[in-house]
């Protein structure tokens, strides 16, 4: 199969690379670029687990294809600590137990940044349906919640500074 | 070396604590590593063909245009593996189910497999393997698949039943004769999945001198080295099975699906194969918990006093036929201290997948029969649901009704804490209704093995062989730092592999921190000793005249008091000198697992227009025993009561009439997102298990043991109308208020 040549830009680094027409970007960050941070847990958009930014959107990395990204900024969740510095969303989800088995919280850390990039101060319920789209079967998400609130208090101190 | 594990009583400095775990970075940096997420130079994608039947004679698979497709390196049938038809049943059926020979039993059960140089190719060679089927009749619901006449799925089997389990002591009849008052009625469960986010995934590799390798997602790398060697006649030792970072089992990850079929793809090659199921196939061909259906009958005095009771659950076990009944049979009454009670559990096969272990498999059914009609008879005797279940609690003592007489038990003081609970006295309003419920789960012990090396440094490595789901590493790094006498952060807790250990049962039954906690705790006590003898040797004094006390070597005795303590750090410095590495082993059969019990209250809000159930708060009380990380015991507990929610109000395998199952997909088969729950308040209770040095009991299952019933409990009350079916879906309700 002919492949097509992307030109893109993942976590600020430039990147190119050739996939098959058909091939979709969550393969391709995972198989052909090495970023295993973003899941498989559906394939069909229902789980959120491979969530990523284009551009800045929030969207399913499985439901996307790789040559969609040419030109486009990808952001992972292997780019989102500052060095070793954690973003504070990953310090919180750390400090509250957000996670038991850990393959959610990829995707979830996505989709609470993009959440707080829009809203910096969202009420419980906006939190709930901000991340409706992503499944977390072990922790019944009380304690995802809560780490997303502490986030945000943290990057408004952070902001106010 | 002899240890005794009895509960000490002591005060914690560290236990009880909540440290970030260790994991935690990799795990919010995308670097842990996952089943999928490992390669391996040249590796071969591995892809099943799955039968469309729900049952069918497989007359015939042609394989030859597939072999034939450039890129295609292996294709696999049954005639590739040994033939256990007449072996051991056990092993027969795990072949049997991870590729079908003569008959596909089920919509999803596997008939073919591929390795190919990428995915498309493996897709395009699934397509050229032609099976030739004939259709049989089939049958996938559990009351229908005994009925007379019903189509036969094992012909080892007498009609469609897998095993029938009896429990209980006393006379019901004659319990019944004494009885003022008695509720009778029938209820019935929807099989779910354990919905792990993470779907099965592995990488194969098998040498032509018959050694091989398998990173795998697994509850128990040790039992799936064990098994997968001898499906395939390998030696065990030849086998070496790593655990990688496991994204949830619930159960479903105790049993090999993919991994013998991997593993001989990558023997038939000779390459590496990676094979990674797709969620479809996580639905059709893992294992789901059973579908049930039960009859309840409780007679009771005036008063409260329960004088009889009796269930029998029949228990879906797919197309294999599984312990289900038996465990379910051995929960049912266990909450409660009766004269005369009984419970059946049956074990039924009909067309579906092989069902697999789902947090205290089998107790959530017996639970929402046994649960609902005791709400029912409060409701009839006019009680206080809380106070019937106080008027009949089990204690300490009490015979129960599986058979042991218990030790010192949970389920009074969750219930005293259910009753004294803020949440009891909330008002509630217009179409809102509160239940609760109780729920009970035996956790087990098993082989255990853990190794504690003691660096140059004083930081000290743990190996264990038990997995970790939610958090273990933590725990068992906080057991370490307790017994030792340091910080906890001077500890790192690793899984290890299967060369790196002896055997350790799979992680399953709440056994992870019980287990391996005991271990640890003989395995720092060995190390101690070692750093005794180390210290007396710096001091040149005794042994006998050396103890332990807080992370140091104390000389005693009036001839050595003047010595300052050495700390462990000091110790391992000189360690080179004075001997070599200090460590210390352990290896038990863990015994002695502490019972399990839960009372849960729920509060919801029922649309009378639409029939769609809203949770607005849900408490769990639960017995942990001893806590030793409270975060994430309350996960623990948290997790188990959000899946019982799901089980309790969406959660289904939906099949036609053609014994297919038409939602498997996440989309389809809905499972609790984030919009759809409260918070879940917890209350952690602490009553020591005697037979654990740190009193601790499992908390990883009961979670899920009551939320059915409680859930079922507050829907009757909030509409008026009693539910007996789960899940309790928006027509479902609907129906049930229509008929009222």
């Amino acid at each position: 199969m002919s492949g097509v040549h992307v030109t893109t830009t993942v976590n600020g680094d430039p990147v190119e690379f050739v996939c098959p027409a058909d091939e979709s970007l969550l393969d391709v960050l995972r198989d052909r670029l090495g970023l295993t941070g973003a899941k498989e847990g559906c394939g069909t958009g229902d789980c959120g687990a491979c969530s990523i930014t284009l551009d800045g959107q929030l969207v399913c990395s499985c439901l996307v294809l790789g040559a969609e990204a040419e030109g486009k900024k990808i952001t992972t969740v292997e780019g989102m600590a500052d060095g070793e510095n954690l973003h504070p969303l990953q310090r919180q989800f750390i400090d509250n137990a957000a996670l038991q088995c850990g393959i959610c919280t990829p995707g979830f850390l996505i989709a609470a940044k993009a959440l707080l990039d829009k809203n910096p101060d969202p009420s419980v319920e906006e939190i709930r349906y901000a991340l409706a789209g992503n499944l977390c079967r072990c922790t019944g998400y009380d304690k995802i919640v809560r780490a997303v609130q502490a986030a945000a208090k943290d990057l408004q101190k952070q902001n106010r500074k | 070396m002899q240890h005794d594990q009895k509960y000490t009583g002591q005060d914690f400095k560290v236990v009880g604590t909540r440290p970030n775990r260790p994991d935690g970075i990799d795990k919010v940096t995308g670097r842990a590593r996952y089943g999928a997420d490992m390669s391996a130079p040249g590796q071969l994608v591995g892809l099943m063909l799955r039968s469309p039947h729900a049952h069918a004679k497989i007359v015939k698979i042609d394989t030859s245009r597939a072999e034939k497709l450039a890129g295609v390196k292996a294709v696999l049938t049954s005639a590739d593996l040994p033939d256990l038809t007449n072996g051991n049943a056990g092993d027969y059926a795990t072949l049997e189910n991870c590729m079908a020979r003569d008959r596909a039993l089920y919509d999803g059960h596997a008939v073919a497999a591929v390795a190919a140089i990428d995915k498309s190719t493996a897709k395009k060679a699934l397509k050229l393997i032609k099976v030739t089927y004939e259709k049989l009749p089939h049958v996938t619901d559990v009351d229908e698949a005994l009925k007379k006449g019903a189509p036969q799925i094992q012909p080892a089997c007498d009609g469609n039943l897998g095993g029938r389990y009896e429990f209980g002591h006393g006379d019901i009849e004659a319990g019944l004769k004494e009885a003022d008052v008695v509720i009778e009625k029938s209820f019935k469960t929807g099989q779910t999945h354990q919905g792990y986010i993470e779907p099965h995934a592995c990488l194969a590799t098998v040498g032509p001198d018959g050694s091989g390798e398998l990173w795998v997602t697994t509850q128990g790398h040790f039992t799936y080295r064990n098994v997968c060697a001898t499906l395939l006649g390998m030696d065990i030792a030849k086998l070496k099975v790593t655990s990688s970072e496991i994204g949830g089992g619930f159960g479903g990850k105790t049993h090999v699906w993919i991994e013998p079929v991997a593993l001989a793809l990558a023997r038939k090659a000779n390459r590496p194969v990676k094979m990674v199921m797709s969620r479809e196939e996580v639905f059709k061909g893992s294992g789901p918990t059973c579908a049930s259906s039960m009859d309840v009958k409780i007679g009771a005095k005036k008063d409260g006093t329960i004088t009889s009771a009796f269930i029998e659950c029949r228990y879906s076990d797919g197309a294999f036929p599984g312990i289900w009944g038996m465990l379910g049979g051995m929960t049912a009454w266990a909450c409660y201290d009766l004269k005369n009670c009984k419970s059946v559990g049956v074990d039924v096969l009909v067309n579906r997948p092989k069902v697999a272990a789902y947090r205290a498999p089998s107790a959530p059914m017996m639970a929402f029969g046994v649960e609902s009609t005791m709400d029912m008879l409060a409701k009839e005797l006019d009680m206080d649901p809380v106070q019937l279940r106080l008027k009949n609690v089990a204690r300490e003592g009490t015979q129960s009704s599986y058979g042991p007489v218990y030790g010192p038990i949970g389920i009074e003081p969750t219930l005293e804490a259910v009753r004294d609970h803020p949440h009891m006295k909330a008002p509630l309003g217009k179409n809102q209704g509160r239940g609760m419920a109780c729920g009970f789960w035996f956790n087990i012990g098993g082989q255990t093995c853990s190794d504690l090396n003691i660096g140059v440094d004083g930081t000290v490595n743990l190996t264990v062989g038990t997995i970790d789901v939610g958090g273990a590493r933590a725990s068992l790094s906080l057991i370490a730092a307790e017994e030792l006498g340091i910080s906890y952060d001077d500890v790192k807790t690793t899984i290890g592999d299967t060369n790196s250990l002896g055997h350790n049962d799979t992680t399953e039954g709440s056994r992870g921190t019980f287990s391996s906690g005991m271990a640890t705790i003989f395995a720092a006590r060995e190390a101690i000793e070692v750093m005794k003898g180390r210290a007396a040797q710096m001091w040149g004094i005794p042994v006998e005249a050396v103890s332990w006390e807080n992370g140091h070597a104390v000389a005693t005795g009036a001839e050595h008091g003047n010595l300052p303590p050495l700390s462990l750090k000091e110790i391992a410095a000189e360690s080179p000198k004075t001997g070599g590495p200090i460590a210390g082993h352990h290896e038990v059969t863990a015994d002695g697992s502490g019972v399990s019990f839960a009372s849960h209250i729920v509060d919801v809000e029922v649309d009378p227009e639409t029939g769609r159930t809203q949770v607005l708060r849900y408490t769990v009380v639960q017995d942990a025993g001893k806590a030793i990380h409270p975060d994430y015991v309350e996960g623990q507990f948290q997790g188990g009561a959000a899946q019982g929610i799901g089980w309790a109000l969406n959660e289904e395998y939906i099949y036609g009439e053609d014994g297919c199952l038409q939602n498997a997909g996440f989309l389809d088969y809905r499972i609790p997102v984030c919009s759809d729950l409260p918070f879940i308040d917890t209350k952690i209770l602490e009553i020591p298990n005697p037979n654990h040095p740190y009193g601790i009991r499992g908390v990883g299952e009961t979670s899920i043991v009551p939320p059915l019933a409680a859930i079922g409990n507050a829907v009757s009350n909030a509409v008026g109308v009693r539910l007996n079916q789960v899940p309790m879906s928006p027509p479902r309700i609907l129906k049930a208020l229509e008929d009222a």
